[in-house]
């Protein structure tokens, strides 16, 4: 910790930049279709990826009639109902999550952030975008294929996924899966490499790595993350394609399907299992640490206090990190491979509980002695804690050996993971829309509408998701397309079915309040001006709001402190942007 | 000020939720109440954090609301007590790993006493297999599956000659006698769940997973495929049946052996 009294740092003096072009777009196809500028490729992945969302988001409202009503609506027949949960989980975890948090708000956010003009290769990064659509609209084809989209489940198990037993198998479903797969992993290696490059090269003078926003950190670690698991799905999904199409059997052994015996033999489906989820466990990681990050700034600006253990904040992260890759397994303790693998996993999966704890209690005691502006962002951060706590407290049950026994493939781990993975950071979402609207519209968003659309996508998402637990606990396994008639389910279970399906229906209905609210606010919102939460943070210092292609003006922004100089002792206001040399008050800044 | 009163109610709800709610494990019917424990040392210890996270914040917001004059402390960190908590969760943490590993080391070491009984799946239908007197399985191999041999049982091995197969029927099996369930596939991954047993393993074709366990209880329980297998997934359901001793033996006496089910068939090639 170093102590900079008032006025003993000299300014740093301004980086001598010579007026360089920085090849503004000059023509409307160039501005705002295939534009090079990251804040247009952000709003552009936000927006597909929101649009596929909300697909997924009516697959979920069909999948829950299902099990409500079942038997009620005829076209949800098994097959459908399958192909619903399949694309549901897919478009949610990939093409909904991944693609926002690191092609939306990474795009966004990092070059303003850090102070840099844009993402250091934009053409890559414009390209990654269009590859990123591509994707999306081959996934959505397998909607209008023959025999629809696959319906293996999103872990896509071989040999089932590519077998006639399950829709999609042995049609176009499976193929158009794995090919939006290898597509999008394309897509977000270029647009990966480019938050990386762009944090480590394209920082302002005075941005140490130290003084970074915890969203920068975040969405960093989650993107070097994604660069190392990505590729393990990459060639899952070509092997897969391979004993499909070509006829090899990497993932496929000897087997009698419907009494005709294949033609495959020797492969192994577990070592499918491995690849994906040495993908799939970061992946969760992937999704969560950039909504740590957005959170924890969100909780320091709203209190108005800096955030409580900013170096640990940051050591969590890369700990969070570096431990997701060796607890891919815990997904596996029932599947048949070498139970005593469950020693290891269970351990190291158990320690992560540590690091994601401190994170925790420094949120919360960020909020100790602060000054709580009861702002939608803080509403929706505050939300945020409860449902990730309740998620991450109850992946201690599934990650302790033992205990995932009788609760794995049960609705136990629907309900842990839709509310750690699913509910937690889609709150964080809202929270940042909420915040950023302002700096990439110039508007606010509609108070009435927000507060709205915050107590029921809070208490309705906690409503669905926390009985669910209890159905797991009785027994009652995931993917079942109906329980039908079952010893040990009491007729009380499908009330609670119903009462989960009727609150999944009111907290889809309640997005068309925040969908309305987006589009109302562009025309009508109040005017924000540049900095309406009063935050530290460069992307709040830009000189338009909002930011001008090259973000900055002519003058690159020099930082003098670190991002979380909120209620510093004796400054006159209650927070100094990062920009602003060191005069007026003492900051303790953390350095390393 | 709502959501102070909201998040205290949620607190609430969700205690008396969890004590009250009518939705609970269903009554165990095998050797595995360890699990049952491990699990309950999990509820006092992540209820108990859940219960002091979110009241503590709660309180925060009251009491640190936003009021004209206020304004926050600025304290970057505190090593001391963000050293304390880190080592209390530590400690937390270790006290549901341990009981847990522990628990899982019996789980995977199987006595030797414990009968083999193989389950087989396939899509959507469960089969078993018994050793026979000799008390052996014989081997089986899925490139041996055809019509009169179903279960893929190796013709050459004579230990496999006497065994028991009982296809598309229900199990059974008897009380108080540890068994070894041997899990094979003949097409895609299924899953051996049975609730009141707490154990289950996915069935892998190409492979022979395994666990074990001793029925506790007499009576009749539903079996279920745990693993997505296909669009028949919810429909693959069995029955088993813990017995008393004499009644297995009787059950067991009904059931055709392999000779008799080769017998039975189209006449086999001589080779």
């Amino acid at each position: 910790m170093v102590e900079i009294p008032a006025g003993s740092a000299d300014a740093v003096p301004a980086a001598e930049v010579e007026d360089m072009d920085l090849y503004h777009p000059k023509s409307w196809w160039t501005k705002y279709v295939f534009s090079q500028d990251a804040k247009i490729i952000a709003v552009q992945y936000s927006v597909t990826a929101i649009a596929i969302g909300l697909v997924a988001l009516v697959l979920s409202w069909l999948m829950r009639l299902q099990l409500a009503f079942p038997g009620t609506f005829a076209f949800i027949d098994a097959d459908h109902y399958y192909q619903f949960i399949t694309m549901h989980g897919m478009i949610m975890v990939v093409y909904l999550l991944t693609a926002l948090f690191l092609g939306g708000f990474g795009n966004y956010l990092i070059p303003l952030m850090v102070g840099a003009r844009d993402m250091v290769f934009p053409y890559a990064n414009m390209l990654s975008y269009w590859i990123y659509l591509i994707a999306v609209l081959i996934l959505a084809a397998g909607f209008f294929a023959p025999g629809g989209p696959t319906g293996a489940g999103w872990t896509l198990y071989p040999p089932q996924a590519v077998l006639s037993g399950t829709p999609g198998g042995q049609d176009w479903g499976i193929l158009l899966m794995l090919s939006s797969l290898i597509v999008f992993i394309i897509g977000f290696t270029m647009g990966g490499l480019n938050y990386v490059v762009t944090v480590l090269q394209g920082r302002a003078r005075g941005m140490t790595l130290m003084r970074m926003p915890l969203t920068v950190w975040g969405i960093f670690t989650a993107t070097v993350m994604a660069l190392l698991a990505f590729p393990a799905l990459f060639v899952a999904c070509v092997m897969m394609l391979f004993d499909r199409l070509l006829g090899t059997s990497f993932f496929m052994p000897a087997i009698v399907e419907m009494g005709t015996q294949l033609q495959h033999g020797g492969g192994s489906p577990i070592l499918f299992q491995h690849l994906f989820w040495f993908f799939g466990h970061p992946e969760v990681y992937i999704v969560a640490l950039p909504a740590f990050g957005i959170v924890s700034d969100l909780i320091s600006t709203h209190a108005r206090k800096n955030i409580f253990g900013y170096r640990m904040m940051v050591w969590a992260i890369v700990i969070i990190a570096a431990l997701s890759f060796v607890v891919w397994a815990h997904h596996m303790y029932v599947s048949g491979m070498n139970p005593a693998f469950g020693f290891f996993f269970a351990t190291t999966t158990l320690i992560i509980a540590v690091p994601t704890a401190i994170k925790v209690y420094n949120w919360v005691l960020t909020l100790w002695r602060g000054d709580i502006h009861l702002t939608l962002p803080m509403l929706f951060a505050l939300a945020f804690i409860v449902t990730f706590v309740n998620g991450g407290l109850t992946g201690l049950f599934l990650g302790n050996v033992v205990v995932d026994v009788p609760l794995s493939d049960t609705m136990f781990v629907v309900a842990h993971f839709h509310m750690v993975m699913g509910v937690a950071p889609i709150l964080v979402v809202f929270g940042a829309i909420y915040h950023w609207y302002p700096k990439v519209t110039g508007r606010m968003l509609n108070e009435v509408l927000g507060h709205i659309h915050y107590w029921v996508t809070f208490l309705g998402a906690y409503l669905i998701f926390f009985p669910m637990h209890y159905l797991g606990l009785l027994g009652v396994p995931r993917r079942y397309y109906e329980i039908g008639e079952t010893s040990f389910v009491p007729p009380s279970a499908h009330t609670l079915n119903i009462f989960i399906t009727v609150m999944a229906l009111v907290v889809g209905a309640a997005q068309v309040v925040f969908l309305f609210n987006l589009i109302w606010s562009l025309f009508r919102g109040r005017e924000a001006g540049g900095n309406p939460w009063r935050a530290t943070t460069l992307e709040w210092q830009t000189p338009q709001t909002p930011p001008a292609h090259g973000n900055w003006g002519k003058e690159l922004p020099v930082v003098y402190r670190w991002a979380y100089d909120y209620s510093v002792p004796g400054a006159p206001e209650d927070f100094i942007p990062q920009t602003q040399p060191a005069t007026g008050g003492v900051t303790r800044e953390v350095t390393a | 000020m709502a959501v102070v009163l909201i998040l205290a109610l949620l607190v609430v709800g969700s205690v008396l939720f969890h004590l009250l709610s009518p939705w609970w494990w269903t009554p165990i019917a095998s050797n595995w109440t360890y699990i049952d424990s491990t699990l309950v040392i999990t509820f006092w210890i992540t209820g108990v954090v859940f219960v002091a996270v979110v009241s503590f914040m709660a309180y925060c917001v009251w009491r640190f609301r936003h009021k004209p004059g206020n304004r926050a402390a600025y304290e970057p960190e505190n090593r001391k007590l963000e050293l304390l908590l880190a080592s209390g969760t530590a400690v937390g943490v270790a006290a549901m790993l341990v009981p847990g590993l522990f628990v899982w080391d019996q789980f995977i070491t199987v006595p030797d006493d414990a009968a083999p009984v193989e389950v087989v799946s396939q899509q959507w239908l469960w089969s078993f297999r018994l050793p026979g007197v000799d008390g052996k399985l014989g081997r089986s191999e899925t490139r041996d599956i055809s019509p009169e041999n179903p279960l893929g049982v190796n013709k050459n091995d004579t230990t496999g000659l006497d065994d028991v197969i009982v296809e598309g029927g229900e199990l059974h099996l008897p009380v108080g006698k540890p068994v070894r369930i041997l899990l094979r596939s003949v097409d895609v991954l299924h899953d051996f769940y049975v609730p009141e047993f707490r154990a289950k393993m996915d069935m892998i074709p190409g492979m022979i997973t395994y666990f074990w366990f001793t029925p506790t209880r007499t009576g009749t329980f539903d079996i279920l495929c745990a693993e997505l297998c296909g669009v028949g997934h919810s429909q693959m359901r069995g029955t088993v049946v813990v017995d008393e001793a004499a009644d297995y033996q009787a059950w067991l006496e009904q059931q055709q052996t392999f000779t008799q089910l080769l017998a039975s068939g189209e006449p086999q090639p001589a080779n």
